[in-house]
């Protein structure tokens, strides 16, 4: 029904906006090497974000790639390569506002950093591979994407190069980055040798041919779980996230903490409900590969409570944290195996649009303490409060929201998950201790995540301290995820319908 | 679209006020709140509902707006009053205008970040009694905890953060096994597309839920119904999930005291009346004897412990024990006069209990002791401010034509001839006995405290209380009297609500 016809490849111009970007922040550099004004950096970042977002929601409102009778369906680019569906759309937006916020935060964090340029062109590249990922849909582009994302990544956390903590970082998340790379890598070669494939769809119509090679097939999706756990922070390949997200830039621990898990997942949500339809999967490779996120979701959500709890760093309480709700999220596809997996996966995807709120908000505040120097542990925010009510405030809405706490958003996604995981419970009852997992590791998670409240709005300061700055980016972001923290559960209704009919068009 | 007016006013204000400047922060507060209090009373006059809101009535100030789905269900912003929510909304933006006036004279820091929390409660609280949709409910009623966490955590006494942090621990555990239950009986109603209250308990009056998990139908009713009850047992509270009471009460400043005991409290029972006792009348019947015992040993338990304290504070916070249990008592008794004197003991005893820890506070600030064997003779100096306090204390042993009295008279006319509770007769008469040592605990402290010769152990000059404190508290004191001596300007609206819980039943 539109007015004009736009050419197919225009369905990727969320992502293409963002590559854009890093393209001019390039020219900008090369124009002038020397200058670090980083307003205008970080503008044209901002800038180029948000026009990703508007266009990935006006896609998403306007039905592009939506299944329906008055649509056109999905859209596919290059014979398949590509897709772009609601589930794109959805994950772009994700990526989109979470680049904002960081890009608008990192104006005051990065203020005296000499490489202005660098930073925001890597910021938008790695969100330009996110956002890519979420598109891919071959086994090719999905890796490409993923390497888009991670090279990116690994410059930023080291960013900071007279510090020894984000250099240290930075070779750590390299280091496990490379290994879970060659491992993905070795699973889509195991995944090609036994389907003849790499195109999903493909895959999916080739399982049959893999026959005797079932346990090979097997063994390459496992290596892809790998993968998928390394870029999500899910167990077995999270250890490396505790390190990085403490060493490197709070705006750019926010990033890959909220953006970049989400971009894993949708990956995990694409290839495993394309490429490997479950019933056919499990006749050529014996095995329900459902068991193998049951298994990973209590784990990682459980680890991650467990390990945040005993934390005396704030950023590092943070980070395994944002291992738990990684674990949340897995539930997602444990449930596939059911009739309601669809919604549950949709609950999922609210969870991480939530997620990019809250949890970026909470690491940017995180941001806004180093930027006051007041220190890195719970003691070090004792009393900040009575200093900066609206930060603490903004940051207390973080922390209630991420255990879940009514009225905010975090609630809301979490009782999404936490209904259809029980409605899906019926059909198979391992979901049960699903359920029950998230509903005990919620509770506990109240505990680390109020005793940072406590730091901030009940206990006195441990020593004076002067008065402490307002720099407008990061107050900005700040507030504007906080805004959408809690109030965001008023507009469930319409993203609700927007995550489920995703979920479901690619659950099929 | 007026309960969205008051809690937005209220909402908004909270905003304003955070931001404010300390200097003004607590007069300002003041004029946003008497907003909501004028609507509310506005509210109170044009009140047009009749009948009961979970059984078919019609509502007052209904609006309704579809939210989400989750599955099979549908949530929605569902808002609305009878009988029973309307004085306890007028309740609440009462003792919220007066808690803050009360609070200009304590509390002395971070008065913008306190003030605006006070207004943020209100307006979770009137949702809370007027949200007719289960999820949005929920919403309100967990979102109530996080204020008064931080009220008492940043301006309490000095055990305040085990007090703070005891209280929200108590009461999200009891949540959950709240939530967790009902959410299981909606799943077990087959039938249900919602989760609105009416629609709820129309399902459970309509032949209960089919079963879940292996569960049959009525086991699964009686799961529920324990886990409700466990649930709104510790907000009530109830023996022996009472624990956490004494200790928030008596390290909350003033104003949270008078919020706690006044209106937080009443969520449970209210919920309670709400839940447990509309949408499972089998239950009730079944656990009828059980339910009384433990609100007796509530009444009585209650009033020993009160009566072994020396904190003028503690003796008031356990005071408020013993009257939920009177409370727990009216509802189990199943009449007319019984739920319905429950309900009108909530308002009473917000009232009171809010006159009492006002006036102890009043004191406290001139002492700046609570403890009762440091000070005697205090009518001398505080002629007025003791005056009322000992009035309050009347009205807390039921003095006729004061609120009290009719409510409690109410209590044991309703459950003394219930038919529905075994040994009612039995367990009314030991309920009855529980006044005795109410009288004697307040006598007994008042005797040492503001009778006998002037002395006090700290060495503050102690003057006349502060003209507006005295205000506030007249204001309440008048009340309190009002509703003793014309109970029916809101019994009437009460019973109107009750009668199809009770189906007109005897008494």
């Amino acid at each position: 029904m539109a007015v004009v016809d736009l050419p197919q490849w225009l369905a990727l111009a969320p992502a293409l906006l963002l590559a854009a970007t890093a393209l001019v922040l390039f020219a900008f550099d090369s124009i002038n090497p020397h200058t670090t004004n980083r307003t205008l950096f970080a503008g044209t970042t901002v800038v180029g974000a948000l026009a990703s977002l508007a266009v990935a929601v006006w896609y998403a409102a306007a039905g592009v790639g939506a299944t329906g009778i008055e649509n056109y369906g999905v859209i596919d680019i290059m014979g398949g390569q590509f897709v772009v569906d609601q589930l794109a759309l959805f994950f772009m937006i994700v990526v989109a506002v979470v680049t904002a916020l960081v890009a608008v935060a990192s104006h005051d964090y990065l203020r005296d950093h000499a490489y202005q340029a660098e930073y925001y062109s890597l910021l938008a590249l790695a969100a330009t591979g996110m956002s890519m990922m979420a598109v891919s849909n071959s086994l090719v582009t999905v890796f490409i994407a993923l390497e888009l994302t991670s090279l990116p990544s690994y410059a930023l956390v080291a960013i900071l190069k007279d510090n020894r903590g984000s250099v240290e970082a930075g070779l750590k998340y390299f280091l496990i980055g490379a290994l879970s790379s060659a491992i993905f890598v070795y699973g889509v070669s195991l995944v090609y040798g036994a389907t003849g494939s790499l195109q999903l769809e493909a895959i999916a119509a080739n399982l049959d041919a893999a026959g005797e090679m079932g346990g090979l097939l097997g063994l390459g999706i496992l290596m892809l779980i790998g993968g998928i756990a390394f870029k999500t922070a899910s167990v077995p390949f999270h250890f490396w996230a505790p390190e990085a997200y403490e060493g490197a830039p709070a705006p750019i621990s926010a990033f890959l903490s909220s953006a970049s898990k989400a971009a894993g997942f949708v990956l995990a949500f694409r290839v495993f409900t394309t490429a490997f339809p479950l019933e056919a999967t499990t006749a050529v490779i014996g095995v329900d590969w459902t068991w193998a996120f049951v298994i990973l979701a209590i784990v990682t959500m459980t680890l991650g409570n467990f390990a945040a709890a005993t934390q005396e760093n704030v950023k590092r309480m943070l980070a395994y944290s944002s291992i738990g709700h990684a674990g949340y999220v897995l539930i997602g596809l444990a449930a596939l195996s059911t009739p309601s997996g669809d919604l549950v996966m949709g609950a999922a995807m609210i969870h991480l649009l939530v997620y990019g709120f809250m949890n970026t908000g909470a690491f940017l505040f995180v941001g806004l303490a180093e930027y006051w120097g007041v220190g890195r542990t719970f003691e070090d925010y004792n009393g900040l409060a009575t200093q900066a009510p609206v930060a603490c405030a903004a940051m207390a809405v973080f922390m209630f929201s991420l255990a879940g706490i009514p009225p905010f958003g975090g609630f809301g996604s979490k009782y999404l998950l936490f209904s259809h995981t029980i409605e899906a419970a019926a059909e198979n009852t391992a979901l049960l201790a699903a359920a029950a997992a998230l509903v005990i590791n919620s509770t506990l998670s109240l505990y680390y995540y109020s005793r940072l409240v406590k730091a901030l709005w009940i206990e006195e300061p441990l020593r004076e301290r002067d008065a402490l700055a307002t720099p407008t980016g990061l107050y900005a972001a700040i507030i504007a995820a906080a805004v959408v923290t809690a109030v965001i559960l008023a507009a469930f209704g319409p993203i609700a319908d927007v995550a489920t009919e995703a979920a479901a068009a690619v659950v099929g | 679209m007026m309960i969205e007016a008051l809690i937005a006013v209220a909402l908004i204000g909270a905003l304003v006020t955070f931001v404010a400047p300390n200097r003004i922060a607590g007069k300002l507060a003041f004029a946003i709140s008497l907003v909501p209090a004028a609507l509310s009373l506005w509210l109170f006059g044009a009140f047009d509902g009749s009948g009961n809101a979970l059984r078919g009535g019609e509502l007052a100030f209904e609006s309704q707006a579809a939210w989400l789905e989750i599955g099979d269900y549908s949530i929605s912003w569902f808002v609305g009053l009878d009988g029973i929510s309307l004085p306890l909304v007028v309740l609440t933006t009462i003792l919220c205008t007066l808690a803050i006036v009360s609070s200009w004279t304590p509390i002395d820091e971070r008065e913008s970040q306190f003030y605006g929390l006070v207004l943020f409660i209100e307006a979770m609280l009137i949702g809370v009694f007027s949200a007719l949709d289960f999820f949005l409910w929920f919403v309100f009623w967990e979102a109530v905890l996080i204020p008064m966490y931080l009220l008492i955590g940043i301006w309490g006494g000095p055990r305040r953060k085990y007090a703070a942090i005891k209280f929200f621990v108590y009461t999200n555990v009891a949540s959950l096994v709240m939530f967790g239950s009902f959410v299981a009986l909606v799943f077990g109603l087959g039938d249900v597309t919602s989760f609105a209250l009416p629609e709820i308990a129309t399902a459970m009056l309509e032949g209960g839920p089919d079963g879940l998990f292996g569960l049959s139908g009525t086991t699964l009713a009686s799961v529920v119904f324990i886990g409700l009850f466990l649930g709104f047992a510790v907000k009530v509270p109830i023996v022996p999930f009472h624990t956490w009471l004494p200790d928030a009460h008596v390290e909350a400043p003033t104003p949270a005291s008078i919020l706690l005991a006044g209106v937080l409290l009443k969520m449970g029972t209210y919920a309670l009346l709400r839940f447990n006792f509309t949408m499972f009348p089998d239950q009730v019947e079944t656990y009828a004897v059980p339910i009384a015992a433990i609100a007796v040993i509530s009444v009585i338990y209650g009033a020993m412990l009160a009566l072994a304290q020396t904190d003028l504070k503690r003796i008031v916070a356990y005071s408020s024990v013993s009257s939920m249990g009177y409370v727990i008592l009216g509802l189990v008794a199943y009449t007319q006069f019984g739920v319905g004197g429950a309900t009108f003991q909530m308002i009473s005893h917000g009232l009171i209990s809010g006159l009492m820890f006002m006036a102890v506070g009043v004191i406290y600030n001139a002492t700046h002791t609570r403890m009762v064997t440091d000070m005697s003779g205090l009518a001398d100096r505080m002629p007025i401010a003791v005056g009322v306090l000992i009035a309050g204390a009347f009205g807390y042993m039921g003095l006729p034509l004061m609120s009290g009295f009719a409510a409690e008279y109410f209590i044991f006319f309703g459950s003394f001839g219930s038919e529905l509770l075994s040994y009612s007769a039995a367990f009314t008469s030991l309920a009855m006995f529980g006044i005795v040592i109410v009288a004697g605990y307040l006598l007994f402290a008042l005797q040492r405290t503001v009778f006998g010769p002037y002395r006090l152990e700290t060495d503050y000059e102690v003057g006349r209380a502060p003209a507006h404190d005295v205000a506030s508290l007249i204001v309440l004191l008048g009340l309190v009297i009002l509703l003793g001596v014309a109970p029916d300007l809101i019994f009437d609206m009460i019973t109107d609500a009750i009668d199809p819980i009770v189906q007109g039943g005897d008494l």
